[in-house]
């Protein structure tokens, strides 16, 4: 029962994550895609967004990955070996990504600079979202047994075959596409100004028919490349108001930004990739890490669980207010305009 | 080049490159705190000019450190599954909470940062101490599961089977409280001599700025007394690895022969095959006086364990007369600093006081370099002391070669980027001397 709600918990962090951190990957992805007449402004607007809050963001998943190694010790061992190339590609993507970031803000005005940096963070958030969601589609598939010693199929059936499907591939676009929309709706709520705010719009209404059409592709790949987990999302008995949920939630947004009703949008975009994402952590439950890692099977000792359960608790006491304070200061109603990274 | 040994290569490497920007992450924010405290009681604008250029540094050093952790929690998995399956449940709970104070720090940094002008000077002065308290702590928390590989508790070992599990025990075991009170004093003792050893560095070439003066001052403020309290606290150390991890402290003295009132070894060229030490100095009594207080003690030396389970003799070593050389110059220049501002002297036209901080600039980094180089190298083949041979964690991936020199490019980009950014931030300081607009945001 702990070890479930810890799931629960971890799940939660990557919701979080997703929310939140997706979506400065998401603002790389349209820094890569300035264009226009407003392109500076856009870029100044993803910027200023992300300035404050990013490392704190991105955060989320250090906690994910510490519940994972520390309550799902086996889990944690197993994606660590049989996903090394793709996590790896993430790590690097992450770091060249958050440096990029803090160097161009820091690295003086010289536009040669700034676009080298802006290149190299923009690059790295399209790269490693793509390498995330593939990372997610290949343990949807089920295929991630004992790694290297298991299978014994050589390197490229051990370390490779497994995430570089059809299926997983299909999984990273959709997550980058999830990311670029929610970044595009949250920063239409960014933007001061008429005109920048409208590329955005366009851009959100872009990235939500994106969504759709990866979702689309990936569930159609599903059929050879994740059976259990089209079988759970199909045929569950809580599989169908979950998907009317999402699919409500991904209308409601879509429509709200054509009316331009963006605070409704941002709800609505953020309820339905959290929807999305509980429902492939439910369509996989009680596995961790299918075909065989149950959370009972891979659940740390009883007393390790109780303890992390209470520093849990201990740590939303301080959390959760310092975090409400963070966004009110910087993403409150009142902010003054211009740019705290252009000035610097 | 193993698989095996292309892992660890690169572990080392990244807890290399990671340990310099967490020792700054956690004494800088101190420094900037203090600046800003006497700026807010002396209104003298240099001060706030202060606060803000080491919070800037800060930034830059705490977003390479926050990836770079976040590579290393990675790793933790991807380069030795066979441990973290093993360890999680036990020394999970360290991380854990490490994983809430290091959040804490990047939460309350951003309103550092960005919230000059949005909150009030109270909440931003409370702000810096938060980034100050949880970057500390985040330290001690690392430290202590790293205390728990040289000194495994808080469970029973049946048929290889981690049972019984006590996470809080774990946590309490033997050596978490000497290393973290070395540690914690390693990272405000380098970081204070480092930012110490840049502004004397500017004094000494002409610039006595008002500005580098106080900078100089704080930073000797914080570093010094850390620098001075420092070999105390290694003595302490040292003391609980002679009792527990007798291989490391006999190849750290290279003490090849168990032996009553043993020696002290001043350099030499330890040989692993003849089993001796060659052209070393040796003090006798000392060692056995300082490992247990008493000149006729008996010291465990290299011939007490098996030849399987010995560390690199000559590397630990070296590395540990590394540590304690650089740590007495700058306990001594910590103890001359405290002097001369006890007295209240004009620092700035010290120049030989000055020299010497200078040249301590790298010397605190190095020396927890060399530090980690000891405790970790010297607890090989074991990476959980006594329970868990490293060959038995490593991940069962070949190719870790092409892994390894990945990483080594990534690194030797980003510390060559830190360095102009840092330079650029720190160098090219005010050459102002006396009255001077307050510097924009």
């Amino acid at each position: 029962m702990t070890a479930a709600i810890i799931a629960g918990i971890l799940v939660t962090a990557l919701n979080a994550y997703v929310l939140l951190g997706g979506a400065d990957f998401g603002g790389g992805v349209w820094d890569l895609l300035a264009r226009g007449p407003r392109k500076a402004a856009q870029r100044d607007l993803v910027a200023h967004a992300i300035g404050p809050v990013w490392e704190a963001n991105h955060v989320w998943l250090i906690l994910a990955i510490v519940l994972l190694f520390t309550c799902f010790p086996p889990a944690f061992a197993r994606l660590a070996v049989t996903l090394n190339l793709p996590l790896t590609g993430v790590l690097v993507g992450i770091v060249l990504r958050g440096s990029a970031f803090a160097f161009r803000g820091y690295g003086g005005d010289r536009d040669v600079v700034q676009r080298r940096w802006g290149r190299v963070f923009a690059i790295a958030s399209l790269v490693t979202p793509m390498l995330l969601g593939m990372a997610v589609g290949a343990i949807a598939t089920g295929n991630l047994g004992e790694g290297g010693s298991g299978k014994g199929e050589g390197f490229y059936g051990d370390y490779v075959a497994t995430w570089l499907t059809p299926f997983a591939g299909a999984v990273g676009l959709f997550t980058l596409a999830c990311f670029a929309l929610l970044a595009a709706v949250y920063l239409t709520l960014e933007a001061k100004d008429e005109s920048l705010r409208e590329d955005f719009r366009a851009r959100a209404l872009g990235a939500g028919l994106a969504v759709f059409v990866t979702a689309g592709l990936a569930l159609w790949l599903a059929g050879q490349g994740a059976p259990l987990m089209r079988e759970g999302l199909m045929r569950s008995r809580w599989a169908l108001p979950f998907q009317i949920a999402t699919g409500l939630a991904a209308v409601v947004a879509l429509t709200a930004l054509w009316w331009r009703r963006y605070a409704v949008a941002r709800v609505a975009a953020a309820a339905q990739i959290s929807l999305i994402l509980w429902g492939w952590a439910a369509s996989q439950f009680p596995y961790v890490v299918p075909p065989d890692l149950t959370i009972a099977v891979a659940a740390a000792p009883g007393a390790t669980l109780r303890l992390v359960t209470i520093a849990l608790a201990a740590g939303a006491v301080v959390l959760i207010p310092s975090l409400a304070y963070l966004f009110r200061v910087f993403k409150g109603s009142d902010q003054p305009s211009g740019s705290a990274i252009s000035r610097r | 080049m193993s698989d095996l040994f292309a892992a660890r290569f690169q572990m080392g490497m990244s807890l290399a490159f990671h340990i310099v920007f967490a020792v700054i992450g956690i004494a800088m924010p101190v420094l900037m705190v203090v600046a800003e405290r006497h700026w807010h009681r002396t209104r003298d604008p240099v001060f706030l000019d202060l606060a803000k250029r080491w919070a800037r540094g800060t930034a830059i050093l705490f977003a390479v450190g926050a990836v770079s952790g976040t590579v290393l929690s990675f790793e933790l998995g991807l380069l030795w599954p066979g441990f973290m399956r093993f360890a999680g449940p036990i020394i999970g709970m360290p991380f854990s909470l490490e994983g809430f104070a290091f959040f804490t720090e990047a939460i309350f940094l951003g309103v550092y940062l960005y919230g000059w002008e949005r909150v009030s000077a109270r909440a931003h002065r409370f702000a810096g101490v938060m980034v100050a308290v949880s970057g500390a702590l985040s330290g001690v928390f690392v430290v202590i599961a790293n205390a728990w590989m040289n000194a495994p508790a808080g469970f029973d070992l049946v048929n290889g089977q981690a049972v019984n599990v006590r996470p809080l025990a774990a946590m309490a075991n033997a050596a978490t409280l000497p290393q973290v009170i070395h540690m914690t004093l390693a990272a405000y003792a380098a970081t204070g001599f480092a930012v110490a050893g840049i502004h004397a560095w500017l004094m000494l070439r002409g610039r006595s700025a008002a500005f580098h003066r106080h900078a100089l001052t704080i930073a000797l403020l914080v570093g010094a007394p850390a620098a001075i309290l420092q070999p105390l606290a290694g003595h302490y150390a040292a003391g609980h690895v002679a009792r527990h991890q007798p291989a490391k402290l006999a190849a750290m003295e290279a003490l090849f022969e168990t032996k009553a009132g043993a020696p002290i070894t001043l350099g030499g060229w330890p040989d692993m095959d003849a089993r001796r030490t060659r052209f070393g100095i040796e003090v006798p009594y000392v060692l056995s006086l300082l490992a247990y207080s008493d000149p006729g003690a008996t010291v465990r030396g290299l011939d007490s364990v098996p030849r399987s389970e010995w560390p690199n003799v000559p590397l630990v070593h070296w590395s540990f007369q590394l540590m304690v050389g650089l740590g007495t110059y700058m306990a001594l220049v910590g103890v001359w600093a405290m002097w001369l501002v006890r007295k209240q002297c004009e620092l700035s036209s010290r120049r030989r006081f000055l020299a010497a901080i200078a040249i301590a600039t790298p010397m605190g980094f190095l020396a927890t370099e060399a530090g980690w180089m000891v405790t970790e190298l010297g607890r090989q083949p074991w990476v959980i002391y006594g329970v868990m041979r490293t060959a038995d964690a490593v991940t069962p991936m070949p190719g870790q070669l092409f892994r390894t020199g990945l990483f080594a490019l990534v690194y030797v980009f980003l510390a060559v980027v830190v360095t102009v950014l840092l330079s650029r931030q720190i160098v090219r300081s005010p050459m102002y001397t006396g009255e001077f607009p307050a510097p924009a945001p």
